[in-house]
C-alpha cells in the first residue's frame, strides 16, 4: 500500500509511471523507486521460495544486505529487489533456488 | 585528478561529520558509499533528536540530513557512489567493486564509518514474509513511501521499537502492540508516552512464540515470561497482525575492520565486538580511524560527534592542523559527546568506551 | 535511575505515573493552574535533552548542565505562549488552561498525525494511556512552519479532565480497508 500523504514528510513526490512484468503481470511502479517498494506497493510479499524446502521469503532488512528479497531480474538472476531501481518494461520473476550452488529456475518452469 | 588522502568508508552520519572536518582543514577526501544516495539513515530518522542546540536538538534527522550533504559539498568532499569495499589489505589498499569491475585504490588515511545491521530473532515462523526488521519497516515508509502490511506486532521497546511504531503510526499504519522480554521498557519514556497515547500498548515480559501464515504472517502468537524469559503457561495470545517488526538491537558491521586487522573488543553495552580505538577514534592500526555505530552502537548525535573526532585527527595526522589547533577542536567535541553520554541511558556507552581506552593503553 | 512509583511508571508502563509527575520539578502546582494559562511538563526521566530551555523567551524553564537534569519549571514566570510545545523531542510538554470557563479547560499538545482536526470539530480526547475519556472540541490548531511539522492543537475538555486529556483520538481508517 503506498502512502501518499504524511504528516511530516507531506504528499508524496514520484516519478513517472512506469510498468513491470511480475511473473507475466503488470505491476505499476513509479521511476526512482526500488523494485521491492513497487511490489510492497502491490500487495506482494513473497519474492522468492528458498532451495531446499521451498519456503517463502520477503523482504528482511530493505538495504541491501540480507539477500532475501533476491528475484530474477531480466534474466538475471539474484538481484537484490530492494536496493535495484525500477525500470519500464522489466521482466521480473519470483526466483525459486533448488540447490545452494545450482543455477536458479523460474516458477512457472518448476510448476509444469 | 587529484589523490584522495583520506578514504572515508560509509557516507552515513558518521561518515559524513567526519569527510566534512577534514576537507574544512584542506584534506582530499573521498567518501565511498554502496548506495545510491550518501546520507545513510538519516533520512529516514524522521523525528526530532534529542541532545542540545549545539546537538542540533529540535531538528527532525532528515533535516540534519540535507544539511550535512550541502555541507560537504561545500568542503569540496568527493563521493563515489554506488561502490562496495570489498576488502582491505595491508598498504591500506581497498578494493573496490563498482558495477561489474573492480578496482584498487590506497590512500595514507582510512576512516571507517560502515555503521551497525540490525539483529534478527529467531523463532518458528520468523522467516515468512511479513517478519522484517524494525529499520527496514522504517526505510520502507519513509523513503520508499509504502507500508509493509495494515496491522503490525513490534518487537522490541527500545527507541528504535518505540520511534518506530510511532513512524508507522504517523505512515497510516497500525500496531497492534509491542512486546518486550525485559520487564522494563528500554528506550525513553517520552517515546513510550507518545506511542501509549497514541493508544498502542506495551507488554513488558512479553515474547513473541512464533508466526504463523501460509505464504506471510498471517497472526503472531505471543505469551508472557517469568524472569528467565521462559513462556508462561496459559498466558498465549493470539494477534491478528501480518507484519512482525524485530527491534532487538544493532550489532557494528565490523566485517572491513576485521579484514584490515583492527583489534577488537567485546562490548555488549555498545552492541558486541567493536574495534579498539582512542579518543582520537584511531583503531589499533595505524591510519585506519573508526567512527560512529561501528566503534559502538550508539545513536546518530553521538555518530557524528566521533566522526568529527576521526576527521579532525586524520587531518592533524596529514599536517592540516597543528597539534594546538586540532586538540582545542577535539575538547570541544569530547565535551559535547560527554554531554550526551550521561544520565540513565548514556552512563552504559561512557563506561564501555572507557574500557576501551583502558584495553588500549594495557596493549 | 531514581524510580519513584517502581511498579507502575513510565519505564514499565510507557505512562508516568501520579507521584513521577508530581515529584518533577516541571510539573505546575494547582495554585499555579489556577492564575490562567500554563505549560505542563511531563519530562520525568534523566535524557540529554534542553531544547525546552532555549525555546522559552521569559526564562521560565531550567535545565543547565549537565542537560540530563530534569527541566525545572518556574511557574510565575510562564504566560503559557507555547513555544516548548513543539520543540520538544519527546513531546512531553502540554498547556493547560482551567481558567477558561466556569465548566470547562483547555489542554493544548503536540501532534503529528493524519488526518489533522480543524478548529470546531468534535474530537475525541484521550488519556495518556490512549483512552477515550470525553469528547472535545478543537479550538485552535497551530502549524506554522517554524514548528517544523508538529502541530499544537487546543481542545475544550470539561474542567475536571483537564490534567488527563493529554491528546486526541487517531481519526484513522486503514488505507486497506478501501
Amino acid at each position: 500500500m503506498r502512502i501518499e500523504d504524511h504528516p511530516i514528510l507531506g504528499k508524496a513526490e514520484r516519478g513517472k509511471r512506469i510498468t513491470l512484468n511480475v511473473d507475466g503481470e503488470a505491476v505499476a511502479a513509479f521511476e526512482g523507486e526500488n523494485i521491492a517498494a513497487a511490489l510492497i506497493a502491490s500487495g506482494r510479499r513473497v519474492f522468492r521460495y528458498t532451495a531446499k524446502r521451498m519456503e517463502p521469503r520477503g523482504v528482511f532488512c530493505a538495504l541491501g544486505r540480507c539477500t532475501d528479497c533476491v528475484m530474477i531480474v531480466d534474466g538475471q538472476p539474484d538481484v537484490r529487489t530492494c536496493v535495484t531501481p525500477a525500470r519500464d518494461g522489466m521482466v521480473i520473476q519470483t526466483q525459486v533456488s533448488r540447490r545452494e550452488g545450482e543455477a536458479t529456475h523460474d516458477l512457472e518452469k518448476e510448476k509444469d | 585528478m587529484e589523490k584522495t588522502e583520506i578514504f572515508v568508508v560509509g557516507g552515513g552520519a558518521a561518515g559524513m561529520a567526519a569527510a566534512i572536518e577534514a576537507a574544512r582543514a584542506g584534506a582530499k577526501v573521498t567518501v565511498i558509499d554502496e548506495n545510491e544516495r550518501p546520507g545513510g539513515q538519516l533520512f529516514k530518522q524522521i523525528h526530532k533528536f534529542f541532545g542540545s542546540g549545539v546537538h542540533r536538538a529540535g531538528t527532525r534527522g532528515m533535516q540534519i540530513g540535507r544539511d550535512l550533504l550541502k555541507e560537504a559539498r561545500e568542503a569540496g568532499v568527493k563521493t563515489r557512489l554506488n561502490t562496495v569495499v570489498y576488502g582491505i589489505y595491508p598498504g591500506k589498499r581497498l578494493g573496490l567493486v563498482c558495477g561489474d569491475h573492480t578496482e584498487e585504490l590506497t590512500s595514507p588515511i582510512i576512516i571507517l564509518a560502515t555503521g551497525a545491521s540490525e539483529n534478527a530473532l529467531a523463532f518458528p515462523g520468523w522467516t515468512l514474509p511479513g517478519v522484517m526488521g524494525a529499520g527496514a519497516t522504517q526505510t520502507l515508509i519513509n523513503i520508499n513511501r509504502v507500508l509493509p502490511g495494515r496491522q503490525a506486532l513490534m518487537v522490541g521497546a527500545g527507541n528504535v521499537g518505540l520511534i518506530v511504531t510511532y513512524q508507522l503510526l504517523q505512515a497510516g499504519g497500525d500496531v497492534a502492540a509491542i512486546v518486550e522480554a525485559l520487564p522494563y521498557i528500554g528506550g525513553y519514556g517520552v517515546h513510550a508516552s507518545k506511542v501509549r497515547r497514541a493508544g498502542v500498548s506495551i507488554l513488558t515480559s512479553h515474547m513473541v512464540l512464533r508466526a504463523e501464515g501460509n505464504e506471510s504472517v498471517e497472526r503472531a502468537v505471543i505469551a508472557q515470561v517469568d524472569e528467565k524469559w521462559q513462556p508462561v503457561a496459559g498466558t498465549e495470545e493470539v494477534l491478528e497482525v501480518d507484519t512482525i517488526c524485530l527491534a532487538v538491537g544493532l550489532s557494528p558491521l565490523a566485517e572491513l575492520a576485521w579484514i584490515a586487522g583492527c583489534q577488537f573488543s567485546y562490548l555488549p553495552a555498545l552492541g558486541g565486538w567493536v574495534p579498539v580505538h582512542d579518543e582520537n577514534m584511531e583503531s589499533s592500526l595505524q591510519g585506519i580511524y573508526v567512527a560512529g555505530d561501528l566503534a559502538g552502537i550508539e545513536e546518530a548525535s553521538t555518530a557524528m560527534e566521533e566522526g568529527r573526532l576521526a576527521g579532525l585527527s586524520a587531518a592533524e595526522a596529514l599536517g592540516y592542523l597543528s597539534h594546538e589547533v586540532a586538540e582545542t577542536r577535539k575538547i570541544e567535541v569530547q565535551e559535547r559527546l560527554a554531554a550526551l553520554r550521561i544520565g540513565s541511558f548514556g552512563d552504559g556507552w561512557a563506561m564501555a568506551k572507557k574500557e576501551f581506552l583502558r584495553a588500549r593503553c594495557e596493549k | 535511575m531514581k524510580q519513584v512509583g517502581k511498579e507502575e511508571g513510565v519505564r514499565t508502563t510507557g505512562i508516568p505515573s501520579k507521584e513521577e509527575l508530581e515529584a518533577s520539578p516541571g510539573y505546575p502546582n494547582r495554585e499555579a493552574l489556577e492564575r490562567g494559562p500554563i505549560v505542563v511538563i511531563e519530562c520525568v526521566q534523566d535524557i540529554p535533552c534542553n531544547p525546552c530551555e532555549m525555546a522559552c523567551p521569559k526564562g521560565a524553564i531550567r535545565i543547565g548542565n549537565p542537560i540530563t537534569q530534569l527541566p525545572v519549571f518556574y511557574a510565575e514566570r510562564c504566560d503559557g505562549c507555547g513555544r516548548c510545545i513543539p520543540i520538544c523531542p519527546g513531546q512531553a510538554i502540554f498547556r493547560v488552561d482551567i481558567t477558561y470557563a466556569e465548566d470547562k479547560a483547555t489542554v493544548s499538545f503536540p501532534y503529528e498525525f493524519l488526518p489533522m482536526p480543524k478548529k470546531g470539530d468534535m474530537v475525541q480526547g484521550v488519556n495518556r494511556a490512549g483512552k477515550t475519556v470525553c469528547e472535545a472540541e478543537v479550538l485552535r490548531v497551530q502549524k506554522p512552519k517554524k514548528f517544523a511539522h508538529t502541530a499544537v492543537i487546543t481542545v475544550t475538555v470539561p474542567k475536571g479532565l483537564s490534567m488527563e486529556v493529554r491528546s486526541i483520538k487517531r481519526n484513522h481508517e486503514s488505507p486497506f480497508s478501501t
